[in-house]
């Protein structure tokens, strides 16, 4: 059924991405694929996946393939100020969710119980409706199985009694080496992630488009004068060098 | 957005088709066009042909054709189910219209079926329009022009055949000559509004919004998630058609409302048969292929907001 549940769910399971601590090393991407690849969703096929061959399409010869999280690295601000700043981007499993709603055949839903946002791959008939309907880019079209996947926030692990309860987080949460994946329940005003998101100043993505995600981004903190201060003085456009060391600039520089 | 040509195929040439059934429903209800001979039955099977060809062509861009009636399930939250049911509950009143003409009974019922015809006809494209018009993601669409244009068009292309049907099947009707002409006039302007309103409209989100990192500054692309290409950079990054937009939006222009115009006036001036049909078939050809280059560029000049992230 693509309604959503009438009330609020009684939890919220989502995520908190750290900004101020996210070191792009796509740890979690990777961890998400290995878990997936053979979880909920599975297969998460590759195309192409050695490189080199042309595509069906015409559209890239390079090697692609279904994943639920993407990491971004984005420049943000002018010169000695400019930050770099690393953004995982995964479904937000959103309140107001488009992509349900638009579903024509019931295989897209919400769980009344946890807030979770899962495709039934056995209903799914792959035209891509959703994927239109999310502003995150979060859902990717599996052109093998001929359905549309996504983050399962790893339903598949967060309830598996056969694993050990420190394990029963998602993949990506799992294997963060930074510490800059958090999960919890985002419903209640208690719990340990809604703490972090209210003293983090966490915010949501494109509020303006109104689908009120579950997962919170935290900010990079803002730079501290004390370090600013310590930064060296950017290198001195330096005489060009002669003997040896200009043959070597020559030779380096063919 | 990348334009899946199956697509533009189906909203396209279903539309003609309810378009005609919508004028021929009305016509018949109305009684203002005889159209028991034999019109009424080449002009039902055209628009029969057109729908049906238009319903399967859909289905090649899904992924799982088979599963198809599942669509049917969703009306509730979704337009795509409520074009599915509408389309499939239109045959009805189309098999009561043969029914009429075959029994020759044009009573009360006949009368219903005709404005139930239209009305359906008019409600499925108007549930097309809605698939795109209610999706946020994408601000060249959801704007309140999307609506008009389907219908207009959808009326336009239905009235241009239907000229060409009268033309060769029917006593000459200045009545509907009238009509293609105010529906070219009505869905060219329509279509001028629509690219008014997306021309015009501030952008709803940026890159600032997008990552929520505004307060830093000018937010730039550092590296892509990947060195080759996303399932989303594929389907929403199309480009290939929006640096021709100008140039396809006079192609439209001239194509598609400028030469059915001129086809049709010249068409009502010129007093030999011949010479007459020529040029109301030109004017159906001409606005059919028109109406083609606007849904491939409505497609192509399309921006989803995911493209901020990339």
């Amino acid at each position: 059924m693509t309604d959503l549940p009438r009330q609020a769910p009684d939890r919220q399971l989502g995520l908190v991405i750290d900004l101020d601590i996210c070191v792009g090393c796509h740890a979690c991407a990777v961890n998400c694929k290995e878990w997936n690849a053979g979880g909920h969703s599975a297969p998460m096929t590759d195309w192409n996946a050695y490189g080199g061959a042309a595509n069906d399409d015409g559209l890239d010869d390079g090697a692609w393939g279904v994943w639920f999280n993407r990491i971004h690295a984005y420049e943000a601000g002018e010169g000695a100020d400019s930050r770099t700043v690393y953004f995982p981007r995964s479904c937000l499993h959103c309140e107001d969710a488009k992509c349900v709603t638009v579903c024509p055949t019931g295989a897209s839903y919400k769980r009344a119980s946890d807030g979770i946002v899962l495709v039934d791959a056995d209903l799914c008939i792959g035209c891509k409706l959703c994927s239109w309907a999310c502003p995150y880019g979060a859902r990717e079209y599996d052109a093998s199985d001929g359905v549309m996947k996504k983050c399962t926030l790893c339903v598949d692990r967060i309830y598996n009694e056969n694993l050990p309860a420190a394990e029963r987080v998602p993949a990506c949460v799992s294997t963060c080496p930074a510490g800059a994946r958090h999960y919890g329940d985002l419903g209640d005003p208690t719990s340990e992630v809604s703490l972090l998101v209210a003293a983090r100043g966490g915010y949501d993505l494109m509020p303006e488009m109104g689908y009120r995600p579950t997962n919170k981004y935290l900010p990079p903190r803002p730079r501290q004068a004390a370090a600013v201060d310590a930064l060296p003085a950017p290198a001195e456009a330096g005489s060009a060098p002669g003997g040896l060391l200009a043959w070597v600039d020559a030779v380096l520089s063919r | 957005m990348h334009p899946a040509l199956s697509v533009i195929v189906f909203t396209t040439t279903s539309g003609a088709g309810y378009g005609l059934l919508a004028w021929l429903g009305l016509a018949h209800a109305s009684g203002l066009l005889a159209v028991d001979g034999p019109l009424g039955w080449i002009a039902l099977a055209l628009s029969f042909v057109l729908i049906t060809a238009g319903l399967l062509t859909s289905t090649f861009h899904l992924g799982h054709p088979e599963r198809a009636w599942r669509a049917l399930s969703q009306w509730r939250s979704s337009w795509l189910s409520r074009e599915g049911v509408l389309a499939v509950v239109t045959y009805a009143p189309m098999v009561a219209l043969a029914a009429a003409w075959w029994t020759r009974d044009s009573g009360g019922w006949s009368v219903a079926a005709g404005y139930l015809a239209a009305l359906l006809a008019i409600a499925t494209v108007a549930s097309t329009a809605m698939i795109y018009a209610s999706l946020p993601t994408i601000p060249q669409w959801a704007t309140g022009w999307t609506l008009p244009v389907y219908l207009t068009l959808a009326a336009m292309t239905g009235a241009l055949w239907l000229a060409v049907l009268v033309h060769f099947f029917a006593a000459p009707s200045v009545l509907v000559y009238d009509i293609a002409m105010a529906t070219v006039i009505a869905a060219g302007l329509a279509k001028l509004a629509y690219w008014r309103a997306i021309d015009r409209r501030p952008a709803t989100s940026d890159r600032a919004s997008a990552t929520g990192l505004g307060d830093l500054g000018t937010v730039r692309v550092l590296e892509q998630p990947t060195t080759s290409q996303t399932f989303v950079m594929r389907e929403m990054g199309f480009q290939v058609a929006r640096k021709h937009s100008d140039r396809l939006r006079k192609v439209t222009l001239v194509v598609g409302f400028l030469l059915p115009l001129i086809a049709l006036a010249a068409a009502l001036a010129a007093d030999h048969a011949l010479l007459g049909g020529g040029l109301i078939v030109l004017a159906a050809i001409a606005g059919s292929l028109g109406t083609f280059t606007e849904r491939w560029l409505f497609f192509a000049e399309a921006k989803h907001v995911s493209m901020l992230y990339h």
